[in-house]
């Protein structure tokens, strides 16, 4: 019968990504809900060291797929090392990150497992051995509780959302059997960006700039530099060039959960406030009193943002001293 | 070059969505719909393709009657044909047995390339692409913003948090369309009367072979239990202050002392 809760953690440029640890921290309170075992597996070349980082975090055994087949991401060689791995373990539940590199995988891995998936997950409750899986649909609109069927249940979380949690707890490191079998895709270049932009779905603060700012996002950078935030924008700052795409906030771009989201010159569309409205606190800078967007944030500053933001940079300069 | 091109009819994005009273779907009535904005960019791409390289574009869709709006906007843009998987027993499935469905049908049409939006923006569900790809069993390359075919393979600009992997995949294979790949062409009047002359094959569970047991709302998986609003945020606190710099050191003393954020 199957049991037991697997993680699949995820690597990239000899780092662990930070939804590692919440799929394993989320995994062991699953494991302990439900009365049995955290297996965490590491993917990738040369990661044998990921372990010691990755035990703290409460898995009762870590399984190391080492090799260099898997030092990039592929979906086929992924794919085809994880299901040889859930067939020899059975569990009950397979938890990962709705990462771009668990999105894409997640599909794959569930078709081959003929298993149900709850994609970009934000809650999970246990009930009597039973999982309630909570996901956003229609961009944030609309919050859905769903069950799965079958073993075993896919789940990947949205970054950022679930708690990460120590725990003192023995973990078996072993290595585990690879087969990495066709690889149909190859990965010829990467180009990520330099210095040290942080990334909008893996950031605290996020500093959001739309249509008021008429294009000059100066402002907006330098508050971001100021609290060390990312930067983001709406669609219609995205339409008119002034922002690449990988800004932007919203349905069509991406959801963000944040603890602190300052949307600046926004007016609060439908879809942008589907893509922010699960940050923790919400502030808004519009000189719009009606603006839609003050009634879902938290704070509100009714106001020019060409005057505002700047006040605020220096304030947090002067709070910081 | 044959590519196939898998839409989806979605509500607007613009559109409030709204529980419906059984508390587990939504209120359809109205709702505009519209083509998943990220299968426009499908549709785009390959008539981009087929534009520069000949061969033909189909259209690729399940959904109920009203889906074939959707089709015939493809088919307006350039697309040379369509067809639709419509049946009653099929309302209502999930990702993976919506891929099951579209698989079947792909296995009759003669195809280079598959492409589709990586998501559509209603369940938001990130996997029917990939389900189809495997069940064809066909290398997949996921979010892309930019894509060249050459040469019997297709060299892919895969979005990653960060930045982006170029990947190259043997042909056949299936990609997912991410914003930036191009700027989806508007139906022309001429298009849409040429559409109207277009054919779109209609298919069943039963034609396309598929057990009808596996699809459909009551064969889901992933059952959906109960819907609800996001929680509503309290009223929101206006911070006043006579300049700008007032209400800016107040807004910083609350997110310090009472948030503690910064």
């Amino acid at each position: 019968m199957a049991q037991g809760v697997f993680a699949i953690t995820e690597q990239r440029d000899a780092e662990l990504r930070k939804v590692s640890f919440e799929a394993v921290s989320e995994g062991r309170r699953l494991a302990d809900g439900l009365g049995t075992d955290l297996t965490a597996v590491i993917l990738g070349s040369g990661v044998e060291g990921f372990a010691d980082q990755l035990k703290k975090y409460g898995a009762d055994k870590i399984l190391v797929a080492d090799d260099p087949a898997l030092a990039e991401y592929t979906t086929d060689a992924y794919t085809n090392v994880l299901t040889e791995l859930i067939h020899a373990s059975d569990p009950a539940v397979i938890i990962m990150g709705a990462s771009a590199q668990g999105k894409d995988l997640a599909g794959r891995l569930a078709a081959r497992l003929d298993a149900g998936v709850a994609m970009d997950c934000v809650g999970i409750k246990i009930d009597n051995g039973n999982l309630t899986y909570t996901r956003p649909m229609f961009g944030g609109k609309i919050l859905a509780d769903v069950e799965i069927e079958g073993n075993p249940q896919m789940v990947a979380i949205r970054p950022n959302v679930m708690d990460i949690n120590e725990v003192s707890k023995n973990c078996v490191i072993e290595k585990a059997a690879v087969q990495v079998g066709e690889i149909k895709t190859k990965v010829v270049e990467k180009k990520m960006e330099t210095g040290d932009k942080i990334e909008l779905t893996e950031a605290d603060i996020i500093v959001s700039g739309g249509r008021g700012t008429g294009g000059d996002y100066a402002l907006i950078e330098a508050l971001a530099n100021e609290l060390g935030a990312a930067v983001g924008a709406s669609r219609s700052a995205v339409d008119e060039g002034w922002r690449p795409h990988s800004d932007q906030v919203g349905q069509t771009g991406k959801t963000v959960s944040p603890t602190l989201y300052i949307a600046c010159g926004i007016s609060g569309a439908i879809q942008h406030l589907a893509g922010m409205s699960t940050s923790k606190y919400i502030v808004a800078i519009n000189k719009d009193e009606e603006a839609p967007i003050f009634s879902r944030a938290d704070y509100g500053i009714h106001g020019d943002l060409f005057e505002v933001v700047p006040a605020i940079t220096e304030a947090v300069k002067k709070l910081k001293g | 070059m044959d590519i196939v091109v898998l839409v989806k009819q979605v509500p607007d994005t613009e559109s409030l969505v709204q529980i419906a009273d059984d508390g587990v779907s939504i209120k359809k009535q109205d709702i505009k719909w519209i083509m998943n904005p990220y299968d426009e960019l499908a549709v785009e791409e390959a008539l981009r393709i087929k534009e520069a390289q000949g061969g033909t574009v189909t259209i690729l869709s399940f959904g109920p009657e009203k889906a074939i709006e959707t089709i015939r906007t493809a088919l307006a843009m350039g697309a040379d044909q369509g067809v639709h998987i419509k049946d009653p027993v099929a309302e209502g499935s999930d990702s993976l047995a919506s891929a099951k469905l579209l698989a079947a049908a792909l296995k009759n049409i003669p195809y280079d390339l598959v492409i589709a939006g990586h998501r559509a923006v209603d369940e938001d569900n990130y996997q029917v692409a990939s389900a189809v790809a495997e069940l064809l069993g066909i290398p997949q390359v996921s979010m892309v913003n930019k894509a060249e075919v050459s040469e019997g393979k297709i060299t892919c600009h895969r979005t990653v948090e960060g930045g982006t992997v170029v990947m190259e995949a043997s042909l056949p294979a299936l990609f997912t369309t991410q914003r930036g790949l191009n700027e989806p062409r508007y139906a022309s009047l001429p298009g849409i009367m040429k559409a109207k002359k277009k054919t779109v094959d209609v298919k069943t569970v039963a034609d396309l072979g598929v057990d009808a047991a596996v699809v459909g709302a009551a064969h889901r998986k992933v059952k959906i239990k109960a819907l609800n609003l996001p929680p509503q945020r309290q009223a929101v606190r206006m911070i006043q202050g006579e300049a700008a710099a007032a209400k800016a050191a107040e807004l910083v003393k609350i997110l310090h002392e009472e948030t503690k954020i910064i």
